[in-house]
This record gives structure tokens, sequence and C-alpha cells, in this order.
């Protein structure tokens, strides 16, 4: 018989916490840890310094930029050590407009970018920067095309995020890119959620900046990554001490670093592997889910996303109710409700897909990683379509839609690819 | 953002939840498009809120309001009730984050709304009780968020 929702509430105390969130942040390796460990205690010396201690430091921070370099097929004076990805977009950004100002004034991005991106360009609006906000398709996809048809004189740069943190979708930066090289405008990308998931290579991608985040990849949060190509010239976000080749103040926090380096590492040997079996994972979560809870639809690109992102709307319930429920149920998952953030518009990247504001609020995001196992989706494809159900007993819009008076917007047999035309007529 | 224990646990266990088939009658207040609906029946018997039941479409702090104004409210007299207010429904649940209050403005409207058709179609409507009912032109919002955007409906 199947068990009941009380019972599983119940039976979820004895079993070890599910993290399904690792698009929020991961666990650092074991190995990262010793790394990280073994250097507090013996190298901790200050980079800048003229004796020994600082040599070895300097050395360290070298290797590391060398080792992570090579992972990404770039020149290490190519690579700039940030605390964040946060930061990398800001500087990226800011930098080349601070750098090309008098080239132009005009930027051009898109509707689902990081907010590191997105407030990055408005605060550059507030400067008097023009900036063009382009629309992607239902799926989450940017077309090339448009970015050519948005192209100006005076545009100075493109940022178009490789994988989007809230959908999972890859965006084709290598054709964005060749588009960029032929008119000879600077294209920066937020890779932060792409590295160590799928090949980067930002070469091959004709990318002339990408950011990258060390806690997005087994390493700890505190460090991040600005790929520069040579010869990309942006003014300095941080002022301070000649670091990082004089373009980033800032005593450079060389045990993370070497972190960074070596989870970096780890995760590229295992990629091809971990990328497979996620997948996999992923792809049973989502069929999963879609077969077992009624009007329920897939966010993003079936195919066209992240190995370890699954994103769902389900009508009729809200995204902070779900996610109180797995907490209690024992998961830690995200959501792009409203209620879930301090404002109360639902998530901008769900909005930019189409979404009605009501199905946006019932979203959930399930984010795998190399913790993530077949026993812990199980577990799942069981708990979440009782809780849906329960949430569903107490909403009255579900039982308006049982009553007929309610039209649903998502069909009760689910969609993997849905365009959904409007809401159910309630004005904002 | 954290919630209190008192409040999870009117989540979780929810008072009073479903719908009242003989309802003496109801009040939905709220909007999908803001995230959260509420609907509120009420059996009312010689004045008195007999029973109160709830469906509610929201987040944590939206259900749990519900089910606390349900158990407020029943036993009360349709004036005594009518004088619950958000504040009063929020510290019962030991408070509730300063974003989540909206939530709490969200259940004294519903049990208003109920209360003014049921005054208005028995004909109990008078001037002092119809200045009780002011909060359901303004929207749950406002208070908090310069961006809402919602009508009180």
């Amino acid at each position: 018989m199947n068990s009941t929702f009380e019972e599983r509430m119940r039976e979820s105390v004895n079993r070890p916490r599910i993290y399904f969130d690792h698009a929020a942040t991961t666990l650092p390796r074991p190995e990262v840890i010793d790394t990280v460990a073994t250097l507090l205690k013996e190298s901790y010396g200050n980079p800048s310094s003229f004796y020994q201690e600082g040599h070895r430091a300097a050395e360290l921070l070298e290797d590391a930029r060398a080792r992570i370099a090579a992972c990404l097929d770039v020149h290490p004076e190519e690579i700039f050590f940030t605390s964040c990805g946060t930061e990398s977009d800001n500087w990226a950004i800011k930098g080349t407009a601070d750098a090309h100002r008098r080239r132009g004034r005009h930027i051009i991005t898109t509707t689902i970018e990081h907010h590191a991106v997105l407030h990055s360009m408005e605060a550059l609006e507030r400067e008097g920067f023009d900036v063009t906000y382009l629309d992607v398709d239902h799926r989450g996809i940017l077309e090339p095309e448009k970015v050519r048809e948005a192209l100006r004189d005076d545009t100075i740069l493109v940022s178009v995020m490789m994988a989007n943190n809230e959908i999972g979708t890859i965006q084709p930066i290598k054709v964005i890119g060749s588009i960029c090289r032929e008119a000879g405008v600077l294209l920066h990308s937020d890779g932060v959620q792409a590295l160590g998931a799928i090949p980067v290579n930002p070469n091959e991608l004709n990318a002339d900046m990408m950011s990258f985040s060390g806690h997005k990849l087994y390493a700890p949060k505190g460090i991040g990554l600005l790929y520069k190509r040579k010869g990309v010239r942006i003014d300095r976000l941080i002022d301070g001490g000649a670091q990082e080749k004089r373009q980033r103040g800032g005593t450079e926090n060389v045990t993370y670093a070497v972190a960074l380096a070596k989870a970096l590492e780890m995760s590229l040997a295992d990629m091809e592997k971990e990328s497979k079996r996620q997948t996999a994972l992923r792809d049973r979560l989502i069929h999963g889910v879609i077969e077992r809870i009624p009007h329920t639809k897939l966010n993003g690109h079936a195919t066209e996303r992240l190995p370890n992102n699954a994103n769902f709307s389900f009508e009729f319930i809200e995204g902070e109710s779900i996610l109180l429920f797995l907490d209690k149920f024992g998961y830690a998952c995200s959501s792009g409700s409203a209620c879930t953030s301090a404002s109360l518009d639902p998530s901008h990247v769900l909005l930019a897909i189409g979404l009605p504001a009501e199905i946006a609020h019932g979203s959930l995001r399930v984010t795998l990683g190399i913790d993530s196992t077949d026993e812990q989706i199980n577990h799942f494809l069981i708990d979440l379509p009782l809780i849906v159900e329960r949430l569903r007993d107490m909403s009255p819009l579900y039982s308006d839609y049982k009553r007929g008076v309610l039209p649903s917007l998502i069909p009760e047999e689910g969609s993997l690819d849905l365009e959904i035309a409007g809401g159910y007529g309630w004005s904002s | 953002m954290q919630y209190s224990d008192k409040v999870l646990d009117h989540f979780m266990n929810p008072r009073n939840m479903g719908e009242i088939e003989d309802a003496t009658t109801s009040g939905t207040v709220g909007n999908p498009v803001c995230g959260d609906i509420m609907k509120m029946d009420l059996k009312i018997v010689d004045n008195i809120i007999v029973d109160a039941k709830f469906k509610t479409f929201g987040c944590g702090s939206a259900i749990a309001t519900s089910s606390m104004a349900t158990e407020m409210i029943i036993g009360l007299t349709t004036d005594e009730a009518l004088d619950v207010t958000n504040k009063a429904v929020a510290e019962a649940l030991d408070g509730l984050p300063p974003v989540k209050m909206h939530c709490s403005v969200l259940a004294e409207q519903a049990v208003k709304k109920a209360l003014e058709s049921y005054y208005i179609r028995e004909g109990l409507m008078t001037p002092e009780r119809a200045k009780k009912f002011a909060i359901l032109g303004q929207c749950e919002h406002e208070e908090n968020y310069e961006h809402c955007g919602c009508s009180d409906e």
C-alpha cells in the first residue's frame, strides 16, 4: 500500500538530508577542504612580501593560475582572481563601460541574466548608458540573430550568460561570439553555472571575458575568476595595490585560489562521467515528476539545459509552500516564487520566458550535484506528488478548477515544452 | 527569513482548512498574480460565528494566518470578529517576518469580506459597521511594497 503524507513526513526524520540546490552553492569536496586546511596553516604569507613566506605564497598563487588557465585552455595572464562571480560580472561590465565610454555608450544583454549583470546594467543606465535587453524564446534560448540586429555603431559590449541559473538553458554563445567578433564588439559571458558542468573554452566560444565562481563547483565561497582575453582593456573596479597585474587591488586569497584550481581540475576530470550520470538522473526526475503530478510543466529547454537542472511549474499552488514542506520532508530546493524573495515579483527569468505570474509563483528548481543519487530521486518522486496534492487540497484555485469555474493553464497530462498564452484573467 | 514555530505548526497542520457546504457567507480576497488568494467560509447562527473554514493559495504565512484567523473568530459574535485585526493574528502566531505582514492583512480582509456581504444581505449594515470595512478598499501589499500594483481584488 502507498504511504500517506503523514507517514512519509514522519519517516523522513530518519533519513539523511537531501541537498537539491547545487545551483545555489555546493559542498566543497573533501580534497578541497584538505587543501584549504593545509594551506591556512602552512602558507599564510602575503604574495607581495619580499621574503620566503611571500615568495612561497606567490608561487602557489601563480601555480593555481596556471592550472586554472590550463583547464580553460587559455594563457595564465588571462586569468584574474576575484572575490566571487558577482564581482567578476560587475568588473567586466562596468570596467568595459568605463574604459570604452568614449567609443560608445550602448550595451546589449538579455532579460534572463543574473542580477549581478542586470543590476550592473541598471547602474550604467543611471550613468547615461543605453542598454538593450534582448528577449529569449519560451524555452529560454536567445536567438543569436537578435544580437546582430541589436548591434549599433556605438555598441561597446554584449553580455550573455552561458547557462541560466534558474532554468538551466544553455545559450549558443559560440554563434553569438562570432557575430560580436565580426562586428568588433566585446563579448562577456557569465559562465558561473556552466564551469565544471559543461565544456567551457573561452577561445572556442569567441568570448572576450567570462565570469566564474568557486562555490558553484565544490570550492569554497569567497573566490571567483574573471577570464579576460589578452589585449582587452577594461578599467579597474577595485582600487588598491598592484595585485593582479595592477588590475585588481586587494591581498590575494591564495588559499582559495589553490582550492579553486583543485576543485576545477577535479570537476573536469569527472565531467564526462558526471555529466552523463546527472543528465540521466535529471531526465528521470523530469519525466517522473511530469508523469506523477498533473498540471505540471517543465521550464526551460528539454535538452539544451545543464545536466543538473530541472525547473517545474505546478499549477494552482505557490512555490514557497512547496519549499517549506520539502524542507520538512528533508529536501533543500529553491523556487522562483515571489514569496521566497524580498520583492513581490516572481522570478524575472520565469516571467521572461512568458509564464504568467500565477504560474511563475508555483515554480520549483531542483539542481543536482556529484552527491545526488538514484535513491534520492526515488524518494523525491514519492514525496513531491504528496506535497503538491496536499497544497492543491488547500488551494481555492484548485477547487474552482475542479468545479469547472476556472480554466487550467497547464494541461492535466503536463508538458515538456509549453508556451502559455495568458493567465487566469486577473489583472495585477 | 525564518518563521516562528507557531507559523510552521499552523502551516503544516492547518486548522479549519476546507469549505463549508452550507456556509452562511463567504469572502475571497487576494490575487493569484500577486501570489496569494484566500477564501473564507463562515457559518453564522444568531450572529455568532459557529464555524469557519478557509482555502488559501499562497506562501507559508498566508496559509498559517488563514488557519489562525479561523481559530480566533470561531465562537465570536460577528461584531467581535470585525475587531480581530491583522496585528492580532500576527501576534497570535508569535510574529511574522516584516515582508510577510501583508499576508496577515489578507486574512483580516477575507473575514471582513465575508462579514460585509453577510451584513448587507441580512440588512444589518449600519454606518458604524460600515467604517470597519474600510480595509477592504486597501491593497494588502501597499504598506510594504512600492511595486505591487495590486488592486483590492
